[in-house]
């Protein structure tokens, strides 16, 4: 019998960067496929490829025996493939029965047919045990609940397979047994189902098979009763060490929790962040911070730079009290480079010396109007400029969105800089960003930190922080798991301690 | 999951380093692209269009183009920050009945005095920061889009306007005042004097930094820590007062306080302001480009008028180049940016 999806020899790459490499599978009807693997082993992209928002460099897909090559998510939807999204791809102003039959409403002419759509959402629901009146709005109802309604989806689309992205990250513990018993019915139904997750031992409780990604290459596939926990963690890490990193200040082994603190965060709480977290930055420590996704790293730095609340417990700088806005915490010597230069790291349409500028701007100013002492920020900029080497070819007048990656990151890190911080709070620092560069900014944070600076290192890349960092903290749903002292990690305890209990 | 493609996407956007930029694009990012526009239509209309070069009219053109220059320069600075401020021309009939209302010899209750002429000036203005505050603390504390903000206050300002005088206008004002008005001794230096020190402000100054960075991403400016509620706040105050110092030099001409002044202009504030390069979308814009904007809008105005076009074929010629100068912004932002 011939499988009902067959992967053969895919190899996908962005701009020569390899992201899947020569990927073969075959996934048969009736079984659960857990696919397993780090941030950024290429699960994301086999899965854009399966539903037709990525196309295949390189080899060949067939589905039911066929070629097939979808073109754009339709396609994937018409040949009988469904998705349920990570993050909820659910329009929370419509009701559900009109989430459910968003692309093919039941029509009568130009117009929808409000009887028959509420009887099929009727039926559909109650294929996943849903409850619920169609003509609910979707932002009243429970992350697991959008979760049993985008399945439903799924279903309504008679999809033969489905592919669940880490559908459980936002469910309780009986929204997961639910899920998990709808999808052991799906599969008796002998649909075929793929299931992404970082939770290894619901992959191992509830799929047939496993295959592991490492690299955009399959490292370990086969029946799930052939894996333990331990093994699929060191499948998925199993990588060398290239000599990317700077060396740590090694004159003396100094132990870093003795040197002096230097941020204190003491039981900081906020309801769906963080709960109770404590821990404290000295100078001249690189402190690592692990977790998967949505554990509340980038949230925490958030809280940490005053940028978003936190109900109960203190943060202190230097034994004082930091409060405040972000302008005032700068003040106190505090930086944050943030998740996406996009977002909030860069304004990209204004040019390299003014995003260099924005944040010490105030420090170049003579009185009464303000006005800029251009000489003296001009001589600043150049020597930052050489500091973190931007390549000379890049104009100061420049727009900032036309320089790559590296170069972008660079000139945020320049802006922190000028501010001479005492405290940087680095969150992903080198997220898509080519090797040079990176460890270009792996030695200026070494030097930073060597100069007396206390520097915190949100990264999804095990290697980066194991390479990078004195020390490693690990969070997992807003709490901190684990406290590992370096320099010789244990990367397996490390992933061990950021995945859900 | 890693987010690999996604990432992708920003490199792909950003790859380009060394920039290639042909003379078109070049041309088309110029400031001086609008007063070589003006300097064309000017060439082109004059010899068909009797009285158009003649001194009294260039004196005349100038003299109009004063009051509606300061009212844009403060829709400039709105729209760097990304926001838009529609209630300037009712802050020009507000404030100038209310100035009006103090100083005239018939009505104002400080009719005759000697110091009717400087108060009045400085309620006007301190009337036109009010509004701007009110408009700016609507927009950053509630957070309410500055499109309905200020439309809502133009409607109410304007209906207010008209009830404080009963729909007359107001006349009696005192010489002192009016003298203002003499177009080219006057309106022209206050308007050059205003334009210079918000060029200086806007180039040179902290202010006009942050300006523009809020005006580009007030996310990134927020986390650079750049005051941003109380930039933008500032960027409405001042809007407030440039209508308000405007609203000076029209009242002055007209010699009277008028409910309805400066209703017919707000498309030409705006418009001018765009066709001189100062972007919709936040973060761009030069008061050096806003003054070829108004010479190049009041120069067609003049021209077509002086070739006896209806006031209803103007407005459709009008709309028609704001509409070009909109879409030209956007083709600036969209596509030759990057």
């Amino acid at each position: 019998m011939t499988p009902l999806l067959q992967i053969e020899a895919v190899g996908k790459s962005f701009f020569g960067v390899p992201v899947l490499r020569n990927v073969s599978l075959n996934v048969a009807e009736g079984r659960i496929i857990g696919l397993v693997g780090e941030n950024g082993a290429g699960k994301s992209t086999l899965m854009n490829l399966l539903g037709g928002t990525l196309q295949p460099d390189a080899g060949s897909l067939r589905f039911r025996g066929v070629p097939y090559a979808p073109k754009n998510p339709g396609d994937a939807r018409s040949a009988g493939i469904g998705f349920v999204h990570q993050e909820l791809n659910l329009f929370p102003n419509l009701s559900i029965a009109e989430n459910l039959f968003l692309t093919d409403f039941p029509l009568r002419g130009p117009l929808i047919q409000r009887s028959a759509l509420q009887t099929a959402a009727v039926r559909v629901l109650k294929r996943v045990g849903l409850n619920l009146d169609p003509a609910t709005a979707v932002e009243r109802l429970s992350t697991g609940e959008c979760q049993l309604v985008e399945i439903a989806r799924a279903l309504s689309l008679e999809a033969q397979l489905i592919i669940l992205d880490e559908p459980t990250t936002s469910l309780s513990l009986q929204e997961c047994d639910r899920l998990f018993a709808l999808m052991r019915q799906l599969k008796a139904e002998g649909r075929c189902l793929l299931f992404i997750s970082h939770t290894l031992g619901d992959v191992l409780r509830l799929c047939d098979d496993v295959v592991v990604l490492r690299d955009g290459e399959v490292v370990g596939q086969g029946p799930a009763s052939g894996f333990n926990p331990a093994r699929l963690i060191s499948l998925m890490v199993g990588r060398e060490l290239t000599r990317l990193f700077p060396k740590r200040c090694s004159a003396e082994p100094l132990d870093r929790t003795e040197a002096a603190p230097l941020l204190e965060a003491r039981s900081l709480s906020h309801p769906g962040v963080a709960r109770d977290l404590s821990f404290t930055l000295h100078r001249g420590e690189v402190l690592g911070l692990s977790g998967l996704m949505g554990a509340g790293r980038t949230e925490l730095a958030r809280i940490l730079f005053g940028l978003e609340p936190h109900q109960t417990g203190r943060i202190h700088l230097k034994g004082q009290p930091l409060t405040g806005s972000p302008r005032r915490r700068i003040q106190r010597r505090l930086a944050f480079l943030t998740e996406s230069r996009r977002d909030d790291g860069l304004c990209l349409e204004a040019s390299v010396a003014d995003n260099m500028a924005l944040v010490t701007l105030p420090d170049h100013t003579r009185n009464p109007l303000r006005l800029l002492d251009v000489p003296r920020l001009g001589a600043a900029l150049s020597a930052i400029r050489e500091a973190v080497r931007i390549q000379p070819r890049v104009d100061n007048d420049q727009p900032v969105k036309t320089l790559s990656g590296g170069n972008q990151q660079k000139v945020v890190l320049a802006k922190w800089l000028l501010a001479e911080p005492e405290v940087l709070l680095l969150d992903e620092p080198t997220r898509g960003i080519d090797v040079g560069a990176k460890s270009e900014i792996y030695q200026l944070v070494r030097d930073l930190a060597d100069r007396g600076a206390g520097i915190l290192v949100i990264s999804s890349d095990l290697e980066e922080l194991t390479g990078l960092c004195d020390r490693i903290l690990v969070m997992s749903r807003g709490q901190l798991t684990g406290n590992f002292p370096g320099p010789d990690f244990d990367r397996e305890r490390i992933l061990s301690a950021a995945l859900p209990t | 999951m890693g987010s690999e493609p996604a990432e992708a996407m920003t490199a792909s956007s950003t790859n380009h380093e060394p920039r290639t930029t042909n003379a078109a694009t070049r041309l088309l990012r110029s400031d001086s692209l609008v007063l070589l526009l003006s300097a064309i239509l000017f060439a082109v209309l004059a010899p068909f269009t009797d009285g158009l070069a003649s001194a009294d009219n260039l004196a005349n053109l100038l003299g109009n183009m004063a009051p509606l220059l300061v009212v844009a320069i403060g829709q400039t600075l709105v729209l760097i920050a990304g926001g838009i401020d529609l209630s300037v021309t009712s802050t020009i009939a507000l404030t100038s009945v209310v100035g009006a209302l103090s100083m005239s010899a018939d009505q104002g209750w400080l009719g005759g005095s000697p110091i009717a002429m400087p108060a009045a000036v400085l309620i006007m203005l301190a009337l036109g920061a009010v509004v701007g505050a009110a408009n700016g603390l609507a927009v950053t504390r509630l957070q309410m889009p500055a499109f309905i903000v200020t439309l809502t206050s133009m409607m109410f300002l304007s209906g207010l306007a008209v009830w404080l005088t009963a729909s007359k206008p107001v006349f009696g004002l005192p010489a002192t005042f009016t003298v203002l008005g003499s177009r080219l001794l006057f309106a022209l230096p206050i308007a050059a004097a205003l334009a210079g020190f918000a060029h200086l402000m806007l180039t040179r100054s902290l202010f006009g930094r942050w300006l523009r960075a809020v005006g580009f991403n007030p996310r990134t400016a927020r986390v650079s820590g750049v005051p941003v509620d109380a930039v933008v706040l500032a960027a409405y105050i001042a809007s407030g007062l440039f209508a308000a110092a405007a609203s000076v030099l029209y009242t002055a001409r007209l010699e009277t306080g008028s409910p309805v002044l400066g209703q017919r202009i707000l498309l030409d504030v705006i418009g001018a302001t765009v066709i001189g390069g100062t972007s919709l979308f936040g973060g761009r814009g030069r008061v050096v480009g806003t003054v070829f904007g108004v010479l190049f809008l009041s120069l067609l105005d003049n021209a077509l008028n002086l070739l006896g076009l209806s006031h209803f074929s103007l407005m459709m010629v009008k709309g028609g180049v704001i509409l070009l100068a909109a879409f030209l912004d956007t083709a600036r932002n969209r596509w030759l940016a990057a």
